[in-house]
C-alpha cells in the first residue's frame, strides 16, 4: 500500500533498533510517555516493545478521547438518546464505554432508544434533513483533530438552517491533559513525551513549548506509523543524553510550527473553554475541554434539552490514574484481565483499544507468561 | 392450481401477506418463482417434505441464517450466500454436501423482482456446487417487521470413510495453512453499506469450498486435523477457537498473510484489522508437517486456493495464545474481535 508501507519498512526498522540500543545508555532508565492512542495502538499493533532495549520503557499516555470520557457524560447521552423525539448519532467506538451501574450506550439502543453510528459529521447532517419530525443530536467528542470537523458540520447546520439539529459537545485539549500529568501531586517519572500526530497539524509544535521549557521535558512530535514511532524514541533519547530539553518535530509531513491556522480560527469562532471539565481517570481538569459559544447556543444540546450535568465516581480498585501518569503499568491492578477486560471494560485504560490496558491485553500480555518464564 | 389464475407480475410485483398464507398466491408464488429457480425433481413432487437414499457411513448435518444488509453486494447477494456458506459449513467436516433446505422469511412489500434475483442467484449457485435445494418454506411478515428477506438452511453431506477432522487432533509443530487473501466478504460489504458508500474494486469471496476441500483431504488424507472457514470474527476468532479447542497456541507471521492492497487500504481507512474481518470463500486448515507441503500443493493448483499460503505452526502453550511475528520485525497477541464491528455481515 502505498504511503504506508514506506512507513513501516522493516530493514529500516531494524536500523532504527540498532541505533537506539547503540545511543541507549545501559546505566540508565528512558521512559517516555506518548500521549496518543494511536500511537500506543501502533506499540502494540507492531510489536514495537519487541524491538526496544529493555531500559527503554514506553509508557501510555491518555490521549484516546473515547478513553478519557467519564462515566457521566454517557449517562446524559443514555438519558438524553431515551427520550422519544432523538436520533443520538455516535461514532461507532463510543458504544461500548461504560457507564454507570453497567449501562453503555449500546445497551440503551438495545432497550430502544434510537441510537446511530455514524462515520462523518455530515452523516449525522444527512439524518436531520432525513427526519424533520425528530431531533437529531450528534455526540461530538475527540481532541483537536476531531474539533475542527464538528466545526464545519455546525457550520453547515446554519447554512441549511436545519430546526432539528444540535450538538452534545464533548471536545478536549491536549496540553491542559499533558499539564495535568507533569503536576500531579505523586512524582510522575516521564524523562519525554513522544508528542502528538493529528492533533498537532492541527494545533502546531508551539503548545508544546511550555513542557520542554518549563518541565524539562524533551517532546518529539511524531507520526503514527511505526517508524515514525522508531525514530522519536531515538530523538528522544538523544535529547536525554544531550541533557537537551526541545520540542522536535520528527512529523515534518504533516505538521508544521504553527498549525493549520484556518482550522484555529474556524474552532476559535465556534467553541469557547469551558471552566473545568472531568477526565476519566484524571479528575477534573480546568480550562481543558470546549464548549459552544453563546452564539450557538441554539445547536448546544446541553442547552436546548436542559441536559443535567452527571458526575460518577471512577471505581475505586481501578488504577488507571496511576497508569495513566506512568507510575504504574497495567498488569499491577487488580482488576486487569479479572473484572476489566475489552468485553467489560471498567478504567478509561480498557475502554478503547488504544487504550493502555486494551492494547496491553489484546496486543502485549504474551510478554508477561515469556518474562514470567524467563524468571 | 387453476388455469386462469393471473400470472406472477415478476417485474413490477411484489409480495403482499397472502404469499403467506397457505393459499393460492403462496402455492404459485412457490411454483413460479422458487421451483423455477432451484428445478429440481425432489421440488417438483411438491410435498412438504423431501425423501432421499441415505449413503453408507457418517452424514453431517448443518444450520445457518442469512440477514446480510445489503442484500446484494459486490460479488453476491444474500442467495448465493446461503448456498455458499452452508455448503462450506458441511466442507469443513471434509465432507461432500448433497442437499440443502432454504426457508424464507420475507418482508411484506418486497418486489418480487428482487426474489427472483436472489432465489436464481441460489439456484445457480446450488447447481454449481453440485447440490440440489430440495424442500423450503415461506412466511411473509408485515412491513416493519423483517428486512426484505431472511433466509434459513439446512444441510447435509457425507464423510469420506475414516475421516474425522477435529480440532482436538491438531499438535505442536502442525502447519496452518490458509486458501487466500483475507477480508474481501467484510470490504465488499462495508463498501456498500449505507452512510459508508465507498468506490472499491473489491469482491465477496463467497464461492462454495468442497471441491477445494476433496482436493485437499484426497492429497493429505489422515495429516489434515482440522478445517475452518473464517467467516464472522475473521481469522482471528477462528484462531483462537481452534486454540481454545486443541489447547494449543499458534505462532502466525503476518509476511506470510495474504491481504489485497485494496483491502488493505479499506481497513486502514476505517480503522479495521484485516484478521478480524470476515471471508465467505476462504479456508484455514491445521495440517500435520508431514503431509502439508502437498496439501499446499493442491490448495495452489485449486482455483479457489491460488493465493494459498503456509502462515504459521501449533505450540504448546497452556495459555493457548494466537501469537504474531509482525512484518515490521515485532511481535503481537491476535486477539478475538471485542464487541460488534459490522452487524450482519452474512
Amino acid at each position: 500500500m502505498k504511503y504506508a508501507d514506506e512507513f513501516r519498512d522493516k530493514e529500516l526498522a531494524v536500523g532504527l533498533a540498532r541505533a537506539i540500543r547503540a545511543k541507549a545508555d545501559p546505566a540508565r532508565a528512558y521512559r517516555f510517555m506518548e500521549f496518543c492512542g494511536g500511537h500506543t495502538h501502533a506499540i502494540a499493533r507492531y510489536g514495537l516493545e519487541d524491538m526496544l532495549p529493555d531500559n527503554v520503557r514506553m509508557i501510555h499516555g491518555p490521549g484516546c478521547p473515547v478513553c478519557v470520557l467519564p462515566a457521566g457524560r454517557i449517562d446524559m447521552a443514555i438519558a438524553l438518546a431515551e427520550r422519544p423525539e432523538i436520533i443520538l448519532c455516535v461514532y461507532g467506538d463510543l458504544m461500548r464505554v461504560p457507564g454507570s451501574r453497567g449501562s453503555s450506550l449500546l445497551r440503551a439502543k438495545a432497550r430502544g432508544a434510537d441510537i446511530r453510528m455514524v462515520y462523518s459529521t455530515l452523516d449525522a447532517i444527512a439524518l436531520a434533513e432525513q427526519n424533520p419530525g425528530r431531533e437529531v443530536v450528534f455526540f461530538a467528542i475527540g481532541f483537536e483533530t476531531t474539533t475542527p470537523p464538528t466545526a464545519v458540520m455546525i457550520r453547515a447546520a446554519e447554512k441549511k438552517q436545519l430546526a432539528n439539529f444540535s450538538v452534545f459537545c464533548n471536545h478536549v485539549l491536549t496540553p491542559p491533559a499533558m499539564r495535568a500529568i507533569l503536576d500531579s501531586d505523586t512524582p510522575i517519572e516521564i524523562d519525554g513525551f513522544v508528542g502528538p500526530a493529528h492533533v498537532s497539524t492541527v494545533i502546531g509544535t508551539e503548545p508544546y513549548a511550555p513542557f520542554a521549557r518549563d518541565d524539562g521535558k524533551p517532546v518529539v512530535i511524531a507520526g503514527f506509523e511505526p517508524l515514525d514511532m522508531m525514530q522519536a524514541i531515538l530523538m528522544l533519547i538523544e535529547q536525554v543524553n544531550d541533557g537537551r530539553h526541545e520540542v522536535e518535530n520528527q512529523y515534518r509531513r504533516a505538521v508544521n510550527g504553527s498549525g493549520n491556522q484556518r482550522a484555529i480560527r474556524e474552532v476559535a469562532e465556534i467553541f469557547e473553554l469551558r471552566d473545568q471539565f472531568e477526565w476519566r481517570g484524571l479528575g477534573s481538569i480546568p480550562a481543558s475541554a470546549l464548549k459552544l459559544r453563546p452564539a450557538f447556543a441554539h445547536l448546544d444540546a446541553e442547552l436546548r434539552f436542559a441536559m443535567a450535568e452527571l458526575v460518577v465516581a471512577d471505581n475505586p480498585a481501578c488504577e488507571c490514574p496511576a497508569i495513566l501518569r506512568g507510575l504504574k503499568k497495567p498488569v499491577d491492578c487488580k482488576l486487569f484481565g479479572t473484572a476489566c477486560t475489552p468485553e467489560t471494560p471498567i478504567g478509561s485504560c480498557m475502554v478503547s483499544s488504544e487504550g493502555a490496558c486494551a492494547a496491553h491485553w489484546t496486543y502485549g500480555r504474551f510478554r508477561d507468561h515469556q518474562r514470567r518464564l524467563a524468571s | 392450481m387453476s388455469m386462469h389464475q393471473r400470472r406472477l407480475d415478476l417485474k413490477n410485483g411484489c409480495v403482499d401477506l397472502s404469499h403467506g398464507a397457505g393459499g393460492r398466491a403462496m402455492a404459485q408464488l412457490i411454483s413460479g418463482l422458487f421451483h423455477e429457480a432451484f428445478g429440481n425433481e425432489w421440488l417438483a413432487r411438491g410435498n412438504d417434505q423431501s425423501a432421499f437414499d441415505v449413503a453408507a457411513g457418517r452424514m453431517v448435518m448443518t444450520t445457518d441464517g442469512y440477514v446480510v444488509s445489503p442484500l446484494f453486494f459486490p460479488g453476491g447477494n444474500i442467495g448465493s450466500l446461503a448456498v455458499h456458506g452452508t455448503v462450506n459449513d458441511i466442507a469443513m467436516a471434509g465432507a461432500r454436501p448433497l442437499y440443502l433446505s432454504a426457508s424464507f422469511i420475507i418482508e411484506e412489500g418486497f418486489r418480487f423482482a428482487d426474489l427472483r434475483l436472489i432465489a436464481d442467484a441460489m439456484g445457480k449457485a446450488a447447481r454449481e456446487a453440485g447440490i440440489a435445494i430440495i424442500t423450503g418454506d415461506t412466511k411473509v411478515v408485515e412491513r416493519g417487521k423483517a428486512d426484505g428477506v431472511f433466509i434459513s438452511t439446512a444441510g447435509v453431506g457425507v464423510l469420506p470413510e475414516g475421516l474425522d477432522l477435529s480440532a482436538d487432533k491438531a499438535r505442536p509443530g502442525d502447519r496452518v495453512l490458509l486458501s487466500g487473501s483475507l477480508g474481501d466478504h467484510g470490504v465488499a460489504i462495508m463498501s456498500k453499506r449505507q452512510n459508508l458508500t465507498f468506490d472499491t474494486e473489491i469482491v465477496s469471496d463467497s464461492a462454495s469450498l468442497h471441491g477445494l476441500v476433496a482436493a485437499m483431504v484426497a492429497a493429505g488424507g489422515q495429516g489434515i486435523r482440522l478445517m475452518r472457514d473464517p467467516t464472522r470474527g475473521g481469522l482471528a476468532a477462528t484462531m483462537n477457537e481452534i486454540a481454545q479447542q486443541s489447547n494449543l497456541g499458534f505462532r502466525l507471521q503476518e509476511e506470510a498473510i495474504p491481504v489485497k492492497p485494496a483491502v488493505a487500504a479499506a481497513c486502514e481507512l476505517l480503522g479495521l484489522d484485516p484478521l478480524h474481518v470476515a471471508n465467505e470463500g476462504k479456508l484455514v486448515a491445521v495440517v500435520a508437517p508431514e503431509a502439508a507441503a502437498a496439501v499446499l500443493a493442491v490448495m495452489k493448483a485449486h482455483p479457489l486456493g491460488r493465493d494459498a499460503a503456509d502462515i504459521g505452526e501449533a505450540v504448546a502453550d497452556d495459555h493457548r495464545f494466537v501469537q504474531m511475528a509482525t512484518s515490521f520485525g515485532g511481535g503481537r497477541i491476535v486477539d478475538w474481535l471485542s464487541g460488534e464491528q459490522l452487524p450482519r455481515i452474512c
